[in-house]
């Protein structure tokens, strides 16, 4: 499934640069250094923290999105910025559980 | 490629805004020599802990990235308080990180143990009160 896909279920971009990308697995956390360590290439990332830290995560582990889960707000500067890194950036209104779930159903 | 290319980072401490700016110049650099993005991911991962450590403990360092033909090598220095026990340091979930820290999604433990993980070799050369120099490889 493409991360551009995603938009017909809800989701909604708040960065996309590359919305072509393919999502591989799914991996759920907020500290980052596990996500480094845990997240594998391609993985879509659900997470409700929305500093420049994850943004910078999301590039060097090569998620193929970040969603934001929970409706949580990200600063209009970092969205920028996510744009300029090429990182995708996607919201979700849902709890991360229920998140989680739509992407189980949603993925191969 | 014959002569080692060699990419050069001063740290800046206490900025959790532009850490990471080394690496992803780093990435930047290794996807334009065309390796691979596995090796490149691992690269980028050890080095931005790397660089978050330097910010978090030791008010930031240096950064040195040297590509060769069979191994890419990072140096990681710097003048801060050392590592007392490095066993221990490398430990996941060991953590001396403050609380603010860890509001920012650090401080969980992980950032040597991820180091370790995604290079092939990394040797710490460590003095209380001096400093720490971590040398990392990645064979190609």
């Amino acid at each position: 499934m493409l991360v551009k896909e995603l938009l017909a279920h809800g989701f909604e971009a708040l960065s996309l640069p590359d919305g072509e990308r393919e999502i591989v697995g799914v991996y759920i956390g907020d500290l980052l250094s596990w996500v480094m360590g845990r997240a594998q290439m391609d993985n879509a990332w659900i997470t409700i923290m929305t500093n420049v830290n994850t943004i910078a995560v999301a590039s060097l582990a090569d998620t193929s999105c970040v969603i934001l889960a929970e409706g949580v707000e990200m600063e209009d500067d970092l969205v920028e910025t996510a744009r300029t890194k090429e990182v995708n950036i996607l919201r979700s209104s849902l709890p991360i559980y229920e998140t989680a779930v739509q992407l189980s159903k949603l993925l191969p | 490629m014959s002569e080692p290319l060699i990419f050069h980072f001063d740290v800046d401490g206490e900025n959790f805004t532009s850490a990471g700016q080394a690496s992803t110049q780093v990435k930047k650099n290794l996807r334009q020599l065309g390796l691979s993005p596995d090796i490149i991911r691992r690269v980028s991962i050890a080095m931005y802990e790397g660089e978050i450590n330097m910010v978090i403990h030791a008010n930031g360092g240096t950064a040195d990235v040297i590509v060769n033909e069979q191994y890419i090598e990072i140096i990681l220095a710097d003048k801060g308080p050392g590592i007392p026990n490095v066993e221990q340091a490398m430990q996941e979930g060991f953590s001396t990180a403050t609380d603010s820290i860890r509001s920012l999604g650090f401080g969980a433990g992980m950032g040597l143990p991820n180091m370790k993980r995604y290079t092939d070799s990394l040797e710490i050369d460590t003095m209380v009160g001096v400093g720490t120099t971590i040398t990392m490889y990645v064979y190609l």
